[in-house]
């Protein structure tokens, strides 16, 4: 009796413990960053462009540069992966094929974000001949979050009960018509939530864009897809490893780091808001 | 009187793998009339109606032989357009269904999809009246079909599958999710549709059978035992097995 009490407060402690760990893990890294980064973000921090050897002024590059990648990243990814979805999940015959297809997809997502950086630089910068550019790092981050795309899409359709579908074949629709005014409709939220995870993977990755879009410094901002950018992410990497002012360029790669996170967060939050408002809605 | 079949079948088999389901079946859906096909649970009676507008195409490992034919052309023929034929054959389901959109949408769905752009809004009220669901709707059209109550939405189900005016209207156990008075409307409207339209139903409701229909079929373990007036079936049936079962001693 005795015994078997000890052990439970011990199997439960452990339990709270990794919580705790989990938990504390999570927050110091907040905390750190907050309290290292907050002195450097006012409104010219945010608003300006950098300014005498990236020692002072703002992160307006980088931002911008952020937003253009991750944005063209889903441009080309969604309705691809869209696509992709609707093929597996209502087109396909399910067999062998089907599974091997999804397998591959699963582990392209386990792949290490540095081989689609060198991938995009074989195949976007050197063999397409877009250069180190915009158009270069969006297409390699949009190949990036492709799976994560592709299943969360899948995951929305099948999650449309059959009956819709039969309802919608037996009125003599075609499959077509049935997956464009009945199925896809009701996908949407779930589809969205999958995009803007997607996003927020995209504006926080560093080594796909290593090589394929971003530079330590641009003078002026981009004008074309071709030009090369600045990115939050590579931003932080560069301030950190080729800075030679490391006593007033650390703050400023803490600061952008803030930012970074806080964007992150920030798009993971509508995330889960569409997802909670989505759940909310559904009636079936 | 002599009234012409509309939907025959000859020699019908369906297999789901190798599950023999249908065997063998013969029978002739008079036009303008009330069929009901009835027979315990599991007997094969939702798998012969999805039979008749190919609904079990979407099932895979399905097989099937014989003949359906619709005013006289095979559906199982390749040259049928399997739209064509679900535009001719409407079915409303055992569960209502209406689509997550408004009540007006939900209805001038098949006419969308056939590209109708004129007199929508017409054919729509009119399907709606037939359905006996106009009055209780007319003032909220907007609104989501799925805040109608279940009778309201099977009524609903049933004006969409009347408003492209189809030949023969399959009703797979219509009533079987909804209560008494529910039930009773419905098979009120059904007394009015057959004027128009052909209709075909399945039910484990032995008196909705004979309250509604005129010819019964009678289905056991996939194989047709009895197929004749209704009132046949019900008062003096020619097989014992029908006789058990129309009597209660199983199913």
């Amino acid at each position: 009796m005795k015994k078997r009490k000890i052990v439970q407060t011990i199997g439960f402690s452990l339990l709270y413990l990794s919580v705790f760990i989990a938990i504390f893990a999570l927050s110091s890294i907040l905390y750190f960053v907050i309290i290292k980064g907050a002195g450097v973000i006012n409104w010219e921090f945010l608003t300006s462009m950098p300014k005498e050897g990236m020692t002072k002024g703002g992160i307006v590059p980088a931002i911008l540069g952020t937003f253009y990648l991750a944005t063209g990243a889903i441009l080309f990814s969604l309705p691809l992966g869209i696509f992709a979805a609707i093929y597996l999940s209502e087109y396909a015959k399910q067999g062998r094929l089907v599974r091997i297809v999804r397998l591959g997809i699963n582990n392209l997502s386990g792949v290490p974000s540095i081989v689609f950086g060198l991938f995009g630089l074989g195949i976007f910068v050197k063999f397409f001949g877009f250069g180190v550019s915009i158009l270069s790092g969006a297409l390699t981050l949009g190949i990036l979050i492709l799976p994560t795309i592709i299943r969360a899409s899948e995951e929305a359709l099948l999650a449309i009960p059959e009956s819709f579908r039969e309802a919608s074949l037996a009125l003599g629709a075609t499959k077509w018509q049935t997956i464009k005014g009945v199925v896809l409709p009701n996908a949407i939220p779930g589809i969205m939530t999958g995009a803007i995870l997607g996003v927020g993977r995209a504006a926080g990755e560093t080594a796909p864009i290593l090589f394929t879009a971003t530079t330590f410094f641009c003078s002026r901002l981009p004008s074309s897809i071709f030009d090369e950018i600045q990115a939050l992410p590579y931003h932080i990497y560069a301030l950190m490893t080729e800075g030679t002012h490391s006593e007033l360029q650390v703050p400023i790669a803490y600061g952008t780091t803030l930012v970074l996170i806080s964007l992150v967060l920030l798009i993971n939050l509508l995330a889960i808001i569409i997802r909670y408002k989505m759940r909310k809605g559904k009636k079936w | 009187m002599v009234n012409k079949d509309k939907i025959t079948t000859e020699n019908l088999n369906l297999w789901f793998g190798k599950n023999h389901v249908l065997k063998d079946i013969n029978i002739g859906i008079e036009e303008n009339k009330i069929t009901a096909i009835i027979g315990p649970s599991g007997c094969g009676k939702s798998t012969f109606l999805r039979c008749l507008n190919r609904m079990n195409d979407l099932i895979d490992n399905t097989k099937i032989t014989g003949k359906v034919s619709l005013g006289g052309e095979n559906v199982y023929n390749n040259r049928m357009d399997v739209v064509t034929l679900r535009r001719r054959v409407g079915m409303v389901f055992q569960k209502p269904n209406p689509f997550p959109k408004s009540i007006f949408e939900n209805v001038a769905y098949p006419l969308r999809i056939q590209g109708v752009r004129n007199g929508i809004s017409e054919r729509v009220r009119k399907a709606l009246s037939a359905a006996a669901l106009w009055n209780e709707v007319k003032d909220r059209l907007n609104i989501s079909a799925l805040s109608l109550s279940g009778g309201q939405q099977q009524r609903l189900c049933i004006a969409r599958a009347l408003v492209t005016e189809p030949e023969v209207i399959l009703m797979d156990e219509p009533c079987s999710a909804l209560d008494p008075i529910a039930t009773a409307k419905i098979e009120e409207l059904l007394f009015t549709l057959k004027e128009q339209y052909t209709i075909c139903i399945v039910t484990h409701n032995m008196q909705q059978a004979a309250r509604v229909s005129e010819c019964a079929a009678f289905l056991l373990l996939g194989e047709l035992i009895e197929f004749n007036n209704t009132n046949k079936i019900f008062t003096n049936p020619a097989d014992k097995r029908t006789e058990d079962y129309i009597t209660g001693r199983f199913g």
